[in-house]
This record gives structure tokens, sequence and C-alpha cells, in this order.
């Protein structure tokens, strides 16, 4: 161990070295959880496990969580992670964090003792305590659930493939997978259940759920009542934006067992929603903390200068953002725009200017810690960036809008960073990041109980986009599911339908 | 409170599963490319991993979501030169950055094919599987190199099932002689002197006497006190792993490539010619493979020449046998080289020239090789050579002839060869 040459060496302070040991890992993670507590940071208990690389790309391959069912998918992900790392041609994430409590944060062996502290920093109090404190988070995912709840899939899913064959399993899993982002309840708050309650609830649910689609396609004739309501016979009465749910719920040919599947992908989906949302806030507000707990440990003397030169340089490499007119520009970097309106807030409260007053008459001025800590709970990605985007910070980066409309032969750019373009770009990148807006908006619209029992699904246009060319195939996974004909129908704004996509099913056929 | 764990020692395959279903899914397509790389592949170069090539619309995974088109309004950073209302043409080819939106780039990374590597194991049983092969052979053709348990002189330590009996009490003996030796001499010496005192008549009570029968009392009690056997005297028998015995083989190919010959059955050909590679290459440390193609003329050629250029004309056997003969009196004739030949044809011959090929066999060629192996790839009936061969067959134990049709059919050629090895 080298002897620190500086004057008066902290006590605690951290050695100068690259190799980690386990003592040094909790040394380490002691002095951040310290200053993380000062700063008043509320996080989950954390759980560090070290791994290897190639565990590193096992979690990658199943979305990060620590267990998993069984798909072909997630081997194609795991040959496509393998074989690129295996060729140098991308570096493994530092750090992979799982919003469950305790929070699992993975420690890749190959980092050196900087990298440890950075990642402990980021992914353990950072990312920890905005899965803790943001709303999102709070009202959709169940942190002390999801880790028994994946458990139950993967066990759930390996039986079933026991008793109906992987082959039908996966069919169906393929099926699930494509309709995955139309899987999510914006508005409902799925219950908090154990794991022992979940295998109870799914029995009696699959009995349940049966008896209630054999009622809604009875076709034994009813008496004198069903002449009456040939006029009300819509259905659904209203149109259902979860796919998933309404195929698990009314789908009229699907087993109990291929129901309960629907709805574990259609959860897992729902568990993920936030993380989508949350892209900016979560990793701007993860590296906003890594940065400034470290630069607290450095005044405090606890590390040294050669720790931090190897941590800002990895620091600035994951908050640079190219220009639009770079070879390698590939759109905004979340890392980038976090972190800088984070600290553009905590600088509007510290050293606010006349136009910060102006433009933020609330926060300029007030508690920094107060301030951040409202906006990571309250926010996401949209709304945070039409509340806080700053004058300043559309000015240092340059930003700027450019309108691609099929109907004229130009780009225009529409607005710049100036005075009358401030509130504009704001507007514009807040859409940007509205996932409403990013994914097509199709809804169930309705079905023919009556006659051949064909789906309608509604895509309604926005901004006269269309949908791409997967829509088709995705289609046969949405009658395969639904076991009936399926039609997709594009409809503008006014309510006109402009084109209808169509798959048609064999009748009779059940083959899932 | 928090938990520091290490995980690196669990197993870091949990995708296993995952990728044997991918590999599953896409059997189909992973079979052919093993089935290309097979044709395209030396014969000596059989056991490497593949790197096998899918179209990438086969492993798409479809989701809804927006193409190009409609209006998209995006936000860029880096503004350099721009004033609001310029205008600007569409970049071609959506490249430029600006103009492209989130949602497009994700559209945007189309690759022709999903590339992967196939291991060397999972490259080894595709190829395996076309052909059939035992459970027990598949084993013994991917197993790495095989140790033999060989004796290697003594140990003083090791486990007591391994104590060698003759050499420990051999040891035994050897010390009691050398740790009594002296005591041993004096007591004599001492005996002696008692006697002759005794015989001069000298009494009992003398002071000498006494000494002397205190003295042989000592002594006795002294070489009775050197144990029977000691922990010293132990010795083990050592047995040290040594690779299988590694000596040099040549192996001959010899095939027919007259007009008949198609390139089907070349395939086939070459599948039979691989295997018997890969069992000499568990058998044998170093292996050379010899090439001898044949219509009415032999030559002996190169692997590339040997399956890919094609001649017409008639066939005649024998001269291929007789350039055997030649090659191995002349090259492989000193020295311990074990011959072994795989000939495949599709069993024409000219007629009178299979009597000829019979006498050459078992005159000349059995005697000199370890195993002559023999397909004839046809559904026709069988023709004159096959009878001569047949009673080939009939008198060499190291000589076997198979018809096959595909290569399902191939593995009972080698059936008595691996059979031997199994012991």
């Amino acid at each position: 161990m080298n002897a620190m040459p500086k004057d008066p060496p902290h006590p605690r302070a951290l050695p100068e070295q690259s190799e980690w040991t386990f003592d040094l890992i909790e040394q380490a993670h002691d002095e951040i959880k310290r200053v993380a507590a000062n700063f008043g940071l509320d996080t989950y208990p954390n759980q560090l496990e070290i791994i290897s690389a190639e565990q590193m790309i096992d979690a990658y391959t199943s979305v990060g969580m620590p267990v998993s069912y069984n798909h072909w998918s997630f081997g194609k992900h795991f040959l496509t992670t393998e074989k690129s790392y295996r060729r140098g041609q991308m570096g493994l994430a530092y750090e992979i964090v799982i919003n469950s409590n305790p929070c699992i944060a993975y420690l890749m062996e190959e980092n050196s003792l900087t990298m440890q502290a950075l990642v402990i920093a980021h992914a353990a109090y950072g990312h920890n305590s905005f899965f803790k404190g943001n709303y999102l988070f709070r009202t959709w995912t169940d942190a002390d659930a999801i880790v028994d709840y994946m458990v139950f899939a993967k066990n759930y899913i390996a039986e079933c493939e026991q008793r109906y064959g992987i082959d039908e399993v996966e069919l169906l899993l393929d099926s699930c997978h494509a309709l995955q982002n139309y899987g999510v309840d914006r508005y409902k708050r799925p219950a908090k259940l154990t794991l022992a309650q979940e295998n109870l609830r799914q029995k009696e649910r699959a009995e349940y759920l049966q008896s209630q689609v054999n009622e809604l396609w009875r076709t034994l004739p009813k008496k004198a009542e069903a002449q009456a309501d040939v006029r009300a016979s819509r259905f659904p009465p209203e149109p259902e934006e979860n796919l998933l749910y309404f195929i698990e719920k009314y789908a009229p040919l699907l087993e109990p067992w291929q129901r309960e599947i629907v709805r574990i992908t259609r959860k897992i989906s729902q568990y993920f929603y936030p993380q989508r949302q949350t892209q900016v806030m979560n990793e701007g507000w993860a590296t906003f903390w890594h940065y400034t707990i470290l630069q607290q440990l450095y005044q405090e003397g606890i590390v040294g200068d050669g720790f931090m030169l190897e941590f800002l340089q990895s620091h600035t490499n994951v908050i640079f953002q190219p220009p639009a007119t770079a070879p390698y520009y590939n759109g905004i970097n979340p890392y980038a725009l976090g972190f800088a309106m984070m600290s553009d807030i905590r600088r509007m409260c510290e050293n606010p200017t006349d136009e910060d007053r102006d433009w933020f008459p609330g926060i300029a001025g007030a508690d920094w810690k107060k301030t951040l800590d409202f906006a990571m709970r309250n926010f996401k990605d949209e709304s945070f960036i039409a509340q806080y985007l700053s004058p300043k910070l559309i000015r240092d980066f340059h930003f700027f809008a450019v309108l691609d409309d099929d109907r004229s032969d130009k780009l225009t750019i529409s607005a710049i960073h100036d005075e009358s373009g401030y509130r504009y770009v704001r507007q514009q990148l807040a859409d940007q990041y509205n996932l409403g807006n990013r994914e097509p908006n199709i809804q169930v619209w309705s079905v023919n109980t009556r006659d051949d029992r064909a789906l309608t699904l509604r895509h309604t246009q926005y901004n006269r986009r269309p949908l791409n060319q997967q829509a088709n195939e995705v289609l046969k996974h949405v009658a395969r599911l639904w076991g009936f004909d399926v039609r997709l129908e594009t409809v503008d704004p006014q309510g006109a339908v402009v084109s209808t996509l169509e798959c048609r099913r064999e009748k009779r056929n059940r083959a899932a | 409170m928090t938990y520091l764990i290490d995980r690196r020692l669990q197993g870091k395959n949990k995708s296993a599963i995952n990728r044997e279903r991918f590999l599953r899914r896409y059997k189909s397509q992973i079979k052919d490319a093993v089935g290309r790389a097979i044709k395209g592949r030396s014969i000596t170069d059989i056991e490497n991993g593949e790197k096998v090539s899918i179209p990438v619309k086969d492993v798409n995974e479809p989701h809804f979501g927006h193409a190009h088109g409609g209006i998209w309004e995006t936000i860029n950073p880096g503004n350099t030169e721009y004033q609001k209302g310029d205008q600007f043409n569409r970049p071609r080819g959506g490249g430029g950055g600006s103009g492209r939106g989130k949602a497009g780039n994700s559209d945007q990374t189309t690759e022709d094919d999903f590339i992967f590597e196939l291991t060397r194991e999972e490259f080894m049983n595709y190829f395996f599987e076309d052909l059939e092969l035992p459970n027990m052979v598949k084993t013994q053709l991917t197993a790495a190199v095989e140790f033999r348990n060989q004796r290697a002189g003594y140990n003083i330590s090791g486990t007591p099932s391994n104590i060698h009996v003759l050499r420990s009490l051999r040891g035994a003996l050897g010390r009691r002689i050398a740790v009594g030796g002296k005591p041993r001499k004096e007591l004599i010496e001492a005996e002696h002197e008692l006697l002759e005192l005794r015989e001069q008549g000298v009494p009992e009570e003398d002071p000498r006497v006494m000494e002397l029968k205190k003295l042989t009392h000592h002594l006795r009690t002294r070489l009775l006190a050197i144990p029977f056997i000691d922990p010293f005297d132990l010795r083990y028998t050592n047995r040290i792993k040594v690779p299988k015995p590694s000596t040099q083989a040549v192996m001959f190919c010899i095939m027919d490539v007259s007009g008949s010959m198609d390139e089907q059955r070349k395939d086939t050909a070459k599948r039979f010619f691989i295997l018997l590679y890969l069992f000499l290459k568990r058998v044998y440390e170093k292996i050379e493979v010899v090439f001898i193609r044949h219509h009415t003329a032999a030559a002996e050629v190169s692997e590339d020449e040997f399956f890919h250029s094609r001649e017409s004309g008639g066939t005649v056997v024998s001269s291929a046998l007789q350039l055997l003969t030649k090659v191995i009196e002349e090259r492989y004739r000193n020295g311990d080289w074990n011959a072994y030949v795989a000939q495949a044809s599709d069993g024409d011959n000219w007629d009178n020239d299979s009597v000829l090929c019979k006498q050459l066999l078992v005159n000349t060629i059995m005697p000199m090789v370890q195993y002559y192996t023999y397909v004839e790839i046809t559904d026709g009936p069988p023709q004159n050579l096959w009878e001569q061969y047949t009673e080939v067959r009939d008198h060499h134990t190291n000589f076997a002839m198979q018809k096959i049709v595909t290569p399902a059919d191939i593995y009972p050629v080698f059936r008595e060869l691996f059979k031997k090895q199994a012991k």
C-alpha cells in the first residue's frame, strides 16, 4: 500500500490503489453511506454483489432481474451481448441495479476501486433513492415483492412447459412479448402480494376467469331478454388501452394457464413501465449524486487526487453529449441532459441570476436539497423537462427544433435557443419524452360478440405518423392470442378510418 | 444494514438454457450452416466452432412502432448555424443526425444477418446428429486427451491400499540388518569369548564371565528391540497419469471420382472420411492424411482437388490399390506408422478388375494396414466389386464394409473400430 504523500492524511483515507478488496469496498461504502445520509438521501437497504463479467452478461440477458423465466429471445440477447463484448466493441455497463427491497446492485470484479466507489454512489444511493422516492415507482412497482414474483413466474412457466410442451409455451410467450408495451395499466394500482398469496390467488383466479369467459361466449339461447338488448351489444363498453389485460380477461379460447402467462408478461411489463418513463430523471439523479458524494469525499480528504482523476475521466465520458452534426450522434444522451438539469436546479437555488428569478421565482434562492428532492419525487421525464428546463441549459446545449413534415419538401428549423424559442423548445423536448407520443396509440375498440367474434383494434394517429412494417407481424400474434380474426383500423384524430390491416384466422383452428 | 456478497463463484451459465432454447428454435438454419461449413472445411480442421448467420428477419421480434412519415418535430443539441425559419433539404438515407426522431432510430439499425458463434461442442453435436452415432462413441470423440494410469516406481507415501508388501518387507529386512549389524557382531564376539572361557574351566563367578554374561544379555535385548517393520519401511506403488500412447498414423482416403460420383455422394464420402479422422485423432498424436483419387488411373492429390475437381470416365479400382501399396512401401514402411484406409466408391468397377483388387488386398495390403474400411454409396444392387470385397471381409477381421445411402448409415462401418477402443 502506498503511503499518502500529502500533508496530513485523513485517518480514514482510502489508499491510492486500483485493486479493490472486500475490506476496502466496505470502507468506501461506509463513507459513501455517511455522506449520502448527511445529504438526506432516503434509500432501501443495500445488497452489493460482486460478480464476474460473464455473470454481468447473464444479468443483461434476463433484463437485469436475478431470476427470470426461460425464453429463446433471452438467448438471442445473450449471444448478441456476448459477441460484441468478446470482440471488444462494447464495454459492459459499470452497473446494474434492481428496484427491489433490499436494493441489489452488481459490482463487476474487473472494476478498479475507484469504479467500485463510483458504482456504489451511483447505483446504491442514486438509483436506489430514486426507486424509493419517485411517485411512479411508488405507485406502480412493489420493491418488496418483485423478486418473489419473478420466482413465481419462473416456476409457473417451467411447470407449464412440462405439462403442455416447450413449443406451446414458447409460441404463447412470443405473442405476449410482441404486445408487451401494450400490457400496461396506466391508471390502476396493482395489488401487493407475496409469493404464497400469489399462488393461492392464481388458482382461484383461473377458475373464476374461465367461468366468466364461458358466460360471455355462451351459445345457449337466452330466453326472452336476449332479444331486448340487441341494440346495446357493444363490447367492450369503453375502449381498452391494455391489450394484454383485455386478452387475459376476454380471449375466448385461451386455457386458464395461458391466461396466467399472459398475466405474468403483463405484470413484468408494468414493473418496467416507470423505468421507461423516467430515463432522464433517473440517470440524471444518480449521476448528480455520485458526482456530489464523491466531490464531498474528496473535500474531506477521504479520497485522493489519483482517485478523483480516474473518477472524473469516466464521469465526463458518461455525460458527454455529441452535437447533432457529429457522425456518431445518436440522440440526446439521457445522462448528459439529466445531470445538467439536476446540477442546474442546484445552481439556481444557490446562485440564481435575474433570468432565473424571472423564470423560476419558486426555486431561485430556495434550499437546493429540498427542491431537488421535490423534483425527484413528483415528476416523470416529460413533466420534469416541462417544469425545470431553464433557458440557460437550452443555450448551453444549443438546442434547436427541426420540423419534418412529409407534406413539404424541406425541413424547417422551427425554433432555436433564443428568447422567442425557449418555451417552444422546452415544450417540444418534453413531448419528445412523452411515451404516449412515442408509441403508437393502439386500443381495443370493439368485439363482434354476435357473429364472427372478430376483434377490432384502433390506432389513433399522432401527427399523421404511420405504423411500421412490423405491424402485420404483431397482428398475427394478436390473432393467435385472440383466436379469431383481428382487424386494426388506423383513424385520424377526427375519427375517420384512414386504413385497415387485417389478420384472418382459420375457423376452428385452436392451435394457440 | 448492508450486505456485501461475493457471487463470483456461483454458476455463470445462468443463460445456458436460454442459449439452448435459441439454438433449438433455429435448429434447421443452424444445421444448414453446419452442413455448409463441413463442405467448406478441410478434414483436419473439423474440430472448431463455427460462425453461424441467420437472416435478421427470422430472429426479429416484432413490435408496434412508428414508421417515418407524417410530422416529426425533434429537438437536437449542438446548433451552430441555424436561425429560426431556415429551410434545408432532407438528408438522404436518414443520415446526418438532424431530422431523425428518437423513435425513428430504433428502426434504423438494420443488419442483414444475425451472426453468432457455435462452440466446438455444439458444432460437433450438429455434425454427429446425421451420423446417428451411439452416445458412447460421441463422448469418446469429443472427450479431451485421454490419460492412462501407469506404474512409475515406488513412493514413500500413499494410501494403504497401495502398499507394496514385497518392497516394504524387503526394506524392513535391510533396515534390520543395517541397524543390528554392530551389536550382532559384538554379541558374536562376546559369546565366542564366553564359550572359550567356559572351555578353559573358568568358574561362573569370575568377574570376566559375569561381565560377558551381562553384555550378551544386553546385546540380545537390543537386537530384539529392533522393530520387525517400521512406518519408515513402507513403500507404496506409485501410479502416474500419462497421455495415451501417442504414436503416429497415416490415413488414406481413396475415392472414386468417375462421372457417376455426384456432389451429394462426395459429401457423404467426406463425412465418412471426417469420422475416421476424428477417431484417429483420439488415438494418435500425429496423423498424416493421404488423398488418392482414381478413375481408370489413380493419382495422389491435395485435399482441395480431392473433393472439388471432377473427372469422368470408367473405373479401375486396382489402380488406386496399387498406388496405395506403393505409397505405403515408399513412405510409411519404416518407423511405426499405423495405416488406416478409408475407401469410398459407388461400386462401379471394370469387370475383371475386381478379382485383381481382392488379390491385392489379401496378399499385400491387409498385412500392412491396421484397418480397412469401405463404403459403397449407392442404392443399387451389389456389383462384382462388392462380392469380391465380401470375401475379403470373411477372412479379415480388420476389414469393414457397408453399403450406405445416407450419412446415418456410415457408423456401422466403424463399429468394430470403436468397439476395440471401448475397453
